[in-house]
């Protein structure tokens, strides 16, 4: 569904990712993990579009990435999920979701995913007159996630839904995760905690300073000693 | 004349060019809430709005009733700076979209100088007299005198106001322009097409100010190829004023400029109208920076 080639990209004159390749098949969950500043975040910059590919090839279902305006990858299937949210504060929760259908002509269709996020997330539907800025933390991933879903990706790339949340809503966006995946949805998580990811997660990938230095099943990495010796802990 | 006469009447000729202020003042607000850019020439953009109706004006008045030529007027000029506005975002500032900002303020500059220059070549460099078809119509209220032409303005100002606001609060493409003027990154990734909005801003905020600039030669019969600059700042004033990317804030903004001039000239001095409202901004500014109805400061003052 998702293939990244040998991807070089960057902030100005530095390169953070030298040489990135991953893929991701229809139905999987697949997680990147790594420290900070390994190169996570920019990867997923660089699949929609927002960092401009140095060198190497990303294509989505057939269709190479690097020539699409990220508003058109929206319209073939793909939301990002960006790390810290990204919630519009100043808007109601409701517009925001609206938002996120913006693509997306059919009203009725529309009105019907509308109330499957609310579904999916009850809070939202007590609280969709409120201001977005107004909600707390965990709220605030749970809008940015339902927002993302409004567009009916078929790819999900998810940047650190854990980041600052407690543990009880840490483990209600992992469930989260694998029921969105069970309804057929394809997700790209990067994360930091990575043993829940690798909990949730089909495969695996390792990054370290801008390269992919292990890939593998989620089984097997968990029990590999070089990832519980550095993310895990013994 | 009593007191309270002299100030009913000053309210009334503050009030109306408070609105056309309000009008430019909106254009300002407008494309600075999405961009964070101050589009300079969007005064001579104003200017070009007026010229516009004075052709058209010119060119109906003899053909058709004096309404239908006024609409038409106020319709062709509105078209006519959407585009140009439209225009100017597209191969102005689109091109310098990621540079430093003092680029996009010296390309206003130049702009501004390529606009009037091409209005003086075309209309000449002296004042031209701008046709008000609108009869003479007068009413006496408690000895205040209010003109057709007064109510007009007041009419049209408001009328557009509530449009705009309608436009912004209650429709999709006015959830995606507060979206992208709060944070145009993500809205990318929601696939807004934030590029075609900014235009849209430009269009519309041009279209307003077309709006002024046909109310305005209508209101003080005379336009000149340099009344872009003095008005144009008037009505920045205004927009800062209010809060700069406030739409409210640039309304109010606009109403209280214009009336500050008005009981200024009315009690005080007419030739140090300008006096009044610069200085009522240098005293606000130093009190609340970001303006009567602004909340945000951070990096955008």
């Amino acid at each position: 569904m998702l293939q990244v080639s040998h991807v070089v990209a960057g902030y100005g004159a530095i390169d953070c990712l030298h040489g990135v390749s991953l893929e991701v098949h229809p139905g999987e969950i697949v997680a990147l993990l790594g420290a900070n500043g390994a190169g996570k975040t920019t990867t997923l910059m660089a699949i929609s579009g927002l960092l401009p590919c140095r060198a190497g090839r990303i294509t989505f279902d057939g269709m190479d990435l690097p020539d699409e305006s990220p508003e058109s990858l929206v319209r073939r299937g793909l939301s990002h999920v960006p790390e810290g949210r990204r919630i519009l504060g100043r808007l109601t929760v409701e517009e925001n979701l609206r938002l996120g259908a913006y693509t997306r002509a059919d009203a009725v269709q529309v009105h019907q995913d509308l109330q499957r996020a609310y579904a999916l997330f009850p809070i939202l539907a007590s609280r969709r007159r409120q201001l977005a800025g107004t909600l707390s933390g965990g709220e605030q991933q749970m809008l940015a996630i339902a927002r993302g879903l409004m567009s009916r990706p078929k790819l999900l790339l998810l940047d650190e839904p854990s980041l600052g949340l407690a543990p009880k809503m840490i483990q209600l966006m992992f469930e989260t995760i694998q029921r969105l995946n069970r309804e057929g949805l394809t997700i790209l998580l990067v994360e930091q905690n990575a043993y829940q990811a690798l909990h949730v997660a089909h495969r695996g990938y390792v990054l370290e300073t801008g390269r992919v230095v292990l890939e593998d099943t989620a089984a097997h990495l968990t029990t590999n000693p070089r990832i519980t010796a550095a993310y895990l802990g013994s | 004349m009593t007191g309270t006469q002299l100030f009913l009447q000053q309210l009334a000729n503050g009030l109306t060019l408070g609105a056309i202020y309000a009008l430019i003042a909106l254009g300002y607000t407008m494309i600075y809430g999405v961009i964070q850019l101050i589009n300079f020439a969007h005064g001579e953009v104003f200017m070009v709005g007026s010229y516009l109706a004075l052709t058209l004006m010119l060119a109906l008045t003899a053909l058709v009733p004096w309404p239908v030529a006024l609409l038409g007027a106020l319709l062709g000029a509105m078209l006519g700076c959407s585009v140009l506005g439209w225009g100017i975002e597209r191969w102005a500032y689109r091109p310098i979209r990621q540079a430093p900002r003092l680029n996009a303020l010296i390309t206003a500059i130049g702009l501004s100088f390529v606009l009037q220059n091409a209005i003086m070549l075309l209309y000449g460099p002296t004042d031209r007299q701008f046709p008000n078809p609108v009869p003479l119509v007068r009413w006496e209220i408690g000895g205040v005198t209010v003109t057709l032409m007064q109510v007009l303005v007041w009419g049209v100002a408001a009328a557009l106001m509530c449009g705009l606001q309608w436009l912004v609060m209650g429709t999709k493409l006015g959830m995606a322009m507060r979206a992208t003027a709060q944070d145009l990154k993500i809205c990318r990734l929601l696939g807004i097409p934030v590029h075609r909005l900014i235009g849209v801003t430009f269009a519309l905020g041009s279209a307003l100010a077309a709006v002024g600039g046909t109310l305005f030669g209508m209101t003080y019969g005379t336009i000149n190829f340099h009344d872009g600059y003095v008005v144009g700042l008037k009505a920045f004033t205004a927009a800062v004023l209010g809060g700069i990317g406030n739409i409210p804030g640039a309304m109010v903004g606009g109403v209280l400029l214009g009336l500050l001039e008005g009981f200024g000239a009315g009690y005080l001095s007419s030739q140090w109208k300008n006096v009044f409202a610069f200085v009522v901004l240098v005293l606000l500014l130093l009190g609340k920076p970001t303006g009567l109805l602004g909340e945000r400061v951070a990096d955008r003052a």
